[in-house]
């Protein structure tokens, strides 16, 4: 068998794939806020609450109304959408004039807020949630076994992040948005709605991260404390990546995922910082982000 | 508008502390305060918690404590996880007159509130935690251990899959006291057993949620058996995804070296039958342990009671027989002296029926292997069990001179 620095290799071919697919996650989440933060300078500890009211809402659909997993790809996010947006408008539209800080602890409250409110109804251990009888079952790639699920996961997402990135970058609504965080009086002043473009950017966002919840319910157990796992990492992708940096938070994602697929293999107690480690690292070196602008 | 919305969050403030489980003044009857120190929030809250206070309070009705003239006192705070918070309120609690500490998952925490309990001679029955250092090299003379311990999960669980043939085996770790002190017992016993350890990955805890690289890992060093030394959510979520990943297909059996029955609900019965698990209690085992769970179901309705939250049961129980046997002013000087009284006698109460307590403070009572049923064999909520084996008391737990206890005189 070929060896790769002591490992076989298609040990090493799987975790490279396994880490694609972990990445997926961290690029999902991190563009959704990367774009929350570009527009509205809002940072969002919600984000990673919305992902698990993602999860919670497709199986709350599939529980009691019977609406199964594909039809919730669509409807979990314009619900959690639409949550997102009465929050905006209720609360976080109010300190847009303020500090950064206090963006942050508001995002922050209403995530322990619901984070604790689904504790008392789920406990922490949560439900579970089956993929798709036409995803489930396994694929022998010669070098590992595939859950086939998990490869429609990184499909899905890899187009998710490159619509998405072709509306801000390349679209005239995505030109829009850009200009209104640039200058929001000018572009007000040729007749745009720039507070409502401003709040439907964040029901974008926080949408992305409920779809990004509802790929994750079969994979991971549904429960109350999984966006917060999630949530450390996928900030220090963002800080990697280039605050608000679309483009930057996708790259950043999936080659996160590699390098904390390669540590389990080589030292799996490491994992959990592996992507600090890294983070310290782009920081003192590149301050901005590895694709961010220099403020 | 200021003032009164000051004036509505200050009411609303003060009704949420009255609200707290506050000692209250005391009744005409005979005191007796009583302290569920447990996880009310985060990964063990299911397997403690709340329900923990449930059994507490039926163990009180069922004995007929107010009956026989006692007023107690249950009251319950939540240790976080977190060793120092738990030893804080533990001294907090007994500075302020509570008689019995209970419940206490987590092992960190566990040892930490023995070393206190002992320095203010107050009972302690931990029924939740599995270090089996609480009887060994930690044991003291006011700390009883219930339900369950590392020995008997290693012993039990691990015995068994190498008795059916599983010789080589891949752990995956919780990277903290629990998780390698199971790990290193069930190694103990796999190679007495003339089996051996292909590979072992000790992951961080408790930022893990994603386990497929160990699995996959696990999957490639071609072990017969994948043994899982870890607990909770953790323990739910590797083997959900063991099963996405085609492991048990593969003809690689799963060891869940610490599974409870409300893990088993977490996963369902779709990913979880076939498990080997051990408890040493099931609620669907007997007349009595059925009732025992009906009864407390009033309480605690949604979730059924695990072997630890049983344990508070039973503990209780034998601790309030105990009290009235010495008397309550013996029994408010002394925990030890309780925690004396309650090793002479044998215990006997519906969840656990007729067991003993050995002089380290070992709660000795039979374990049970169970395989947990395929989905279409399980015919009323939560059955979940079928019994394969029944461990005695004897056997369960380490001989009384091999674990070190300064308490035992060799």
């Amino acid at each position: 068998m070929t060896l790769i620095f002591g490992k076989p290799a298609p040990l090493l071919f799987g975790q490279l794939l396994l880490g694609i697919i972990n990445g997926s996650f961290y690029a999902m989440l991190s563009m959704g806020l990367a774009i929350i933060f570009g527009l509205l300078r809002i940072i969002n500890f919600a984000h990673g609450a919305m992902f698990m009211i993602g999860a919670f809402v497709a199986w709350g659909l599939l529980t009691y109304v019977g609406i199964g997993f594909w039809p919730a790809l669509l409807v979990a996010p314009v619900i959690v959408g639409g949550l997102g947006l009465l929050l905006e408008r209720v609360l976080i539209s109010r300190v847009y004039r303020l500090d950064i800080l206090y963006g942050l602890l508001l995002t922050f409250g209403i995530a322990q807020l619901l984070q604790g409110v689904m504790t008392v109804y789920f406990g922490v251990s949560g439900v579970g949630y089956d993929a798709p009888a036409l995803l489930s079952g396994v694929v022998n790639l010669g070098f590992m076994y595939l859950p086939i699920y998990r490869g429609f996961v990184v499909l899905a997402a890899s187009v998710i992040c490159l619509v998405t990135w072709l509306i801000i970058e390349r679209t005239r609504l995505g030109a829009l948005l850009r200009a209104a965080t640039e200058n929001p009086s000018l572009v007000q002043a040729f007749g745009v709605n720039v507070p409502r473009l401003i709040s439907l950017t964040f029901a974008f966002g926080v949408g992305l991260a409920a779809l990004a919840g509802v790929l994750a319910a079969p994979l991971y157990s549904v429960n109350p404390g999984m966006g917060a796992e999630l949530l450390d990492t996928v900030f220090a992708v963002v800080v990697i990546g280039g605050m608000g940096s679309i483009g930057g938070a996708i790259l950043t994602g999936f080659g996160l995922g590699v390098i904390e697929g390669f540590t389990d293999v080589f030292y799996p107690p490491g994992s959990a910082v592996a992507v600090f480690v890294v983070m310290a690292i782009v920081l003192l070196l590149r301050p901005a982000g590895l694709f961010g602008k220099a403020v | 508008m200021n003032v009164n919305r000051r004036a509505v969050l200050g009411t609303a403030l003060a009704a949420t502390v009255s609200g707290l489980p506050v000692r209250r003044a005391r009744a005409a009857g005979k005191p007796l305060t009583i302290g569920v120190c447990s996880d009310f929030s985060g990964t063990y809250s299911d397997v403690g918690g709340e329900t923990s206070v449930a059994c507490v309070r039926q163990a009180l009705e069922d004995w007929g404590a107010a009956a026989k003239g006692y007023d107690v006192t249950v009251i319950k705070g939540d240790h976080q996880n977190k060793a120092d918070v738990g030893a804080g309120l533990a001294r907090q609690w007994f500075d302020s007159g509570v008689d019995l500490l209970i419940d206490v998952p987590n092992s960190a925490v566990a040892l930490a509130i023995a070393g206190v309990a002992r320095e203010k001679d107050k009972a302690y029955i931990n029924t939740n935690a599995a270090t089996s250092a609480l009887t060994g090299p930690n044991c003291n003379e006011d700390t009883i251990h219930w339900s369950y311990d590392t020995y008997m999960l290693s012993h039990s669980t691990g015995g068994a899959m190498v008795a059916a043939g599983g010789k080589s085996w891949f752990f995956i770790t919780a990277n903290y006291a629990f998780g390698q002190l199971l790990r290193d017992q069930t190694t103990a016993v796999v190679k007495a057993a003339g089996g051996t350890v292909v590979g072992d990955v000790a992951y961080p805890f408790p930022q893990t949620t994603d386990f497929s690289s160990f699995l996959v890992q696990a999957q490639s060093s071609g072990a017969q058996v994948l043994g899982l030394a870890n607990a909770g959510k953790d323990t739910v979520n590797s083997i959900k995804q063991a099963h996405q990943f085609g492991i048990t297909q593969s003809g690689m059996k799963i060891a869940g070296l610490l599974i409870y029955l409300n893990d088993v609900h977490g996963m369902g019965l779709e990913i979880a039958q076939g498990l080997v698990l051990t408890e040493s209690f099931y609620w669907n085992m007997n007349d009595r342990t059925r009732a025992f769970t009906k009864r407390v179901l009033t309480k605690s309705p949604t979730n059924y009671p695990s072997m630890a939250q049983a344990g508070c049961y039973s503990g209780v129980t034998h601790f309030m027989k105990a009290v009235d046997a010495i008397g309550l002013d013996a029994a408010n000087k002394s925990g030890a002296a309780i925690v004396a009284q309650m090793k002479k006698m044998p215990t006997d109460d519906d969840a656990y029926g007729q067991c003993s307590i050995r002089e380290d403070g070992r709660f000795m009572c039979p374990s049970y292997l169970f395989q947990v049923k395929k989905p279409g064999q399980s015919s009323i909520p939560w059955d979940y069990y079928e019994l394969l084996h029944t461990t005695p008391a004897e056997q369960t737990f380490a001989p009384l001179a091999t674990e070190g206890c300064p308490l035992v005189k060799s």
